[in-house]
């Protein structure tokens, strides 16, 4: 297959003012004309939703969830970024674009990132006007932080809750639409296949969680805004129902899936305590502004922080990194915390962990001033663990937390099915092969406010799409194709509860394919989640049935695509033969343990593409071309 | 620890439920009370019998999926805590718990401890928005606002839409969530223009849905996971008010031209 990423031609800061004018329109009184199903409601796909909505065009939104507002976007605490420059700091659009490029190791596209950049600014305004309570300074204006991977302050926030309010301003947006009639809301739905017509997606199959009733929906264009698939290592920062369902599906329907092995594993988390843990939870990127992260020098030392003396103590970023210390980005740190653990150096009952200490700050600026900054974490984090972080400093290790790849689109934010569009994280495009903080809330909102609404339109004036109804043969194939991979599930009556099985994957998948991997372990991992695949098909048990809500069989579809989808990742994550950003492989680095890249060889999107069942996926390669930022070797030194 | 616990068990809107005992034998103090729950239905799809429904999602305290009464208190009656933030280690060994589903006329229940919240997005669709369509904003810095309304916007803006007040309130009464959305936006400038027109409808609506009146039993706000207070309502309650006596209908857009 050919990919044709359509980047437009001459300069980068015209490029994307120059596609808009170049792009074909509706007229208002032909938008409602047409049908756009959009699946997913959080910042990408509620933006999305509601702009269109407001543009004109019927629109359906799909959530999974009981509503829109519950979408995963709204876990996202730090904040996010744009280049307004209002701390005089020496920020602007360029800057933006050279950090995001930069922080992903140089595997993004420049085009799309530049326009990323270049939008930021208007989501700010946007959001602002929506009434979203961004942190304030008492002049009135703005306030900003900082987050790693940069040297400027351009983060905005609302306390630690920035992903919150940012999505209630979506989902108020889409609340509007749905009041006003533009777009009909269905809750509770499952996207469970994508319906493909003529090599154009024309619609979806849905399950009703509530009764199990499976649904078509036809449509002229499908956009799916359903997020990452972090949970593929069953223990994450992400939503328990977060899944990879709707893009896995389209993928076997022919989008093609890139860049699957470039996951984020996020340095600030609270470390699991116990085999019955069911997720892990995120302490905020922000608190490295004013926390700072030390291990103990000796190996197994197992004094209390409190006693371990100044001089005992290992500040091992700031030490490593002294220009970004605390803020270097985190693929860098988790790695650097995951070597200190390795030597024997981490703290708690389990070793894994390292101290992210606020007494300094607390002596500088008073508990108050730190209790305004980051009280709401500093609250989850006793609650959860019990311990006050105002008077020992918290123990944090990192975890799964982002996931880059995805199904990969165009520069239109269309994939390689026409007519199929991906937001948000759910697509591969920004964010190269590791993002930088803040940056994931800037992307969610920019394709779904300010990209997707005009490329969405452009198609939609620019294809001839025959009428198609609900009984197409196509839209009746995927239909049953839905309902039997039910069936199977509930036939199986296995001995193996769903969970055992994601556990095990998720476990394969975080030994083999986390924060470092190998040669021979993925190629161990990859037979072994085989195995478990096979193993699943025989002997899952899904208690109950399928007309009725059944949150077991919600979660065994889910975990069948995770296991698939693991497999492709070992799979990618073994052919690229270099380590960049979260692509961490041993044999692949620079004498002082940093990421070493080959761009000869590796400068590419790796596009994998589904072949059938039991047959391997092809790999397409779309090279990556840097007119305007040279790659160099990251340094945060 | 061993812990016996009291579920309701309903398999749908219109069968009736009832409580059913299971004990618990091995519960760890650093568990939350929904992963104390999926070790219950891992033990219960073990013996086939069907596991308990219960909505959740971010497990982080923040998405508002969760929520049911325990021991006849919302989320448990902890301060500032969903159930999916609730440690085990606030249990002792021995402990019998009782838990129902949030009980309300407006929040029908679909399973088990899962109820229909769909109300809340009703009560947002009549006017818990600003009307800005992407694009017509203005500079973010073109309106100073001052640190305190954003402050206090942003206090009544963390609302996550749980329904515990609901369920905490002899009068099933949503005037905690309704107020904190119309707070929310009427305490900043941008929310200006829809001010009285968004206190009229919003608390139609929310009548509509029968949903109970406020009589200040301020159980809302002692259990609100997020801490939102009172002073809402009281907000609320005066642009209705003064929604009822100044507010006419917009004309409808168009004319000549």
């Amino acid at each position: 297959m050919t990919l044709n990423s359509r980047i437009p031609t001459g300069p980068i800061e015209k490029a994307w003012e120059s596609t808009k004018f170049n792009m074909k329109l509706v007229n208002p009184a032909n938008k409602r004309k047409y049908h756009v199903i959009v699946v997913g409601t959080g910042l990408a796909g509620g933006a999305c939703a509601a702009s269109l909505g407001e543009l004109g065009y019927n629109v359906t939104a799909f959530c999974f969830q009981d509503s829109p507002r519950r979408a995963h976007s709204i876990a996202a605490q730090g904040g996010i970024n744009a280049a307004k420059n209002y701390r005089n700091d020496g920020d602007s659009i360029y800057r933006l674009f050279y950090d995001t490029l930069k922080g992903g190791d140089f595997r993004a596209r420049e085009h799309n990132v530049y326009r990323l950049a270049q939008v930021s600014v208007n989501i700010i305004d946007q959001c602002v006007a929506q009434g979203v309570p961004f942190a304030r300074e008492y002049g009135g204006t703005l306030a900003n932080r900082s987050f790693g991977g940069a040297q400027v302050s351009r983060t905005f926030y609302a306390r630690g809750q920035t992903g919150q309010q940012l999505l209630i301003g979506a989902y108020q947006a889409l609340e509007r639409q749905v009041a006003s009639g533009q777009v009909k809301m269905l809750t509770r739905s499952e996207m469970v296949d994508l319906i493909v017509i003529d090599g154009k997606a024309r619609g979806i199959v849905t399950r009703n969680l509530v009764t199990g009733k499976m649904d078509i929906h036809i449509a002229d264009a499908v956009v799916m805004g359903t997020g990452g698939y972090g949970n593929v290592f069953y223990l994450s920062t992400n939503a328990k129902g977060s899944n990879v369902t709707a893009s896995w599906r389209a993928y076997k329907r022919g989008a093609l899936f890139a860049n699957p092995c470039f996951t984020q594993i996020h340095p600030t988390c609270i470390p699991v305590s116990g085999e019955y843990q069911s997720k892990l939870t995120l302490m905020s990127e922000s608190l490295r502004n004013d926390g700072r992260i030390w291990a103990p020098k000796q190996l197994g030392d197992k004094r209390s922080a409190d006693q371990i003396p100044e001089g005992d103590r290992d500040y091992y970023l700031e030490r490593m990194y002294p220009s970004f210390g605390n803020l270097a980005p985190r693929d860098i740190s988790s790695r650097a915390a995951k070597r200190v653990c390795d030597e024997g150096r981490g703290v708690g009952e389990t070793g894994l962990g390292v101290y992210l200490d606020f007494r300094d700050s607390i002596q500088r600026l008073g508990e108050n001033t730190i209790r305004e900054r980051y009280g709401n974490l500093f609250e989850i984090y006793e609650r959860i663990t019990g311990e006050n972080p105002y008077k020992s400093p918290m123990r944090i290790f990192p975890a799964v937390h982002y996931t880059m790849g995805g199904l990969w689109v165009d520069y239109h934010l269309m994939s390689t099915i026409p007519g199929l569009f991906v937001l948000g994280e759910a697509n591969f495009s920004d964010h190269g092969a590791n993002r930088l903080g803040a940056s994931a809330l800037m992307q969610g909102l920019a394709d779904g406010y300010f990209v997707a609404p005009y490329t969405i339109t452009n198609y939609l004036a620019d294809t001839k799409l025959e009428k198609v109804s609900a009984d197409h043969i196509e839209a009746k194939g995927a239909l049953e194709n839905a309902e039997g991979i039910t069936k199977r599930l509930l036939n199986a009556k296995g001995k193996k509860t769903v969970t055992q099985f994601h556990r095990e994957l998720g476990k394969t998948i975080w030994d083999y394919c986390g924060m470092s991997r190998d040669e021979a372990g993925l190629k161990h991992a990859i037979g072994k989640v085989q195995e478990l695949k096979e193993e699943f098909w025989k002997n899952v048990t899904v208690p109950g049935s399928g007309s009725d809500l059944n949150q077991q069989l919600e979660n065994a579809g889910r975990v069948a695509d995770f296991l698939e989808l693991g497999e492709l990742m070992c799979i990618d994550a073994l052919d690229r033969n270099e380590s960049c950003g979260g692509h961490f492989r041993e044999e692949y680095q620079t004498s002082d343990g940093e990421a070493q890249r080959d761009d000869e060889k590796y400068s590419y999107v790796a596009a994998w593409e589904y072949k059938g069942e039991g047959a391997a996926p092809a790999l397409n390669k779309e090279p990556l071309t840097f007119e305007y930022v040279k790659p160099a070797q990251r340094s945060y030194k | 620890m061993k812990l016996t616990l009291n579920v309701w068990r309903q398999s749908g809107p219109n069968t009736p439920g009832k409580m059913v005992k299971y004990d618990l034998p091995n519960v760890n103090e650093d568990m939350s009370f929904l992963e104390m729950l999926d070790v219950l239905n891992e033990t219960l799809i073990a013996k086939s019998e069907e596991p308990v429904t219960f909505e959740h999602d971010c497990r982080e305290g923040i998405c508002g999926s969760c929520g049911f009464m325990i021991n006849g208190k919302a989320h448990g009656g902890f301060p500032k805590t969903t159930v999916c933030q609730l440690h085990m280690r606030h249990y002792k060994d021995g402990d019998e718990i009782f838990i129902e589903p949030w009980r309300a006329t407006a929040f029908p229940i679909v399973k088990d401890l899962m109820v229909n919240r769909s109300a809340f997005d009703r009560i947002i669709q009549a006017g818990g928005f600003i009307s800005v369509p992407t694009g017509s904003a203005v500079d973010g810095n073109a309106i100073p606002i001052p640190k305190s309304n954003a402050d206090r916007a942003m206090d009544a803006a963390q609302c996550i839409g749980c329904g515990a007040c609901v369920a905490s309130c002899t009068n099933a009464s949503a005037s905690l969530f309704t107020s904190a959305k119309i707070a929310h936006l009427n305490l900043l400038p941008q929310g200006q223009p829809e001010k009285l027109d968004r206190a009229l409808k919003m608390v139609t609506v929310m009548n509509e849905e029968k949903f109970g009146s406020c009589t200040n039993l301020q159980e809302c706000e002692a259990t609100c996971p997020k801490g939102i207070s009172i002073e809402n309502i009281a907000i609320m309650n005066r642009h209705f008010v003064e929604a009822s006596f100044m507010q006419r209908p917009a004309m409808s857009e168009g004319g000549a031209g």
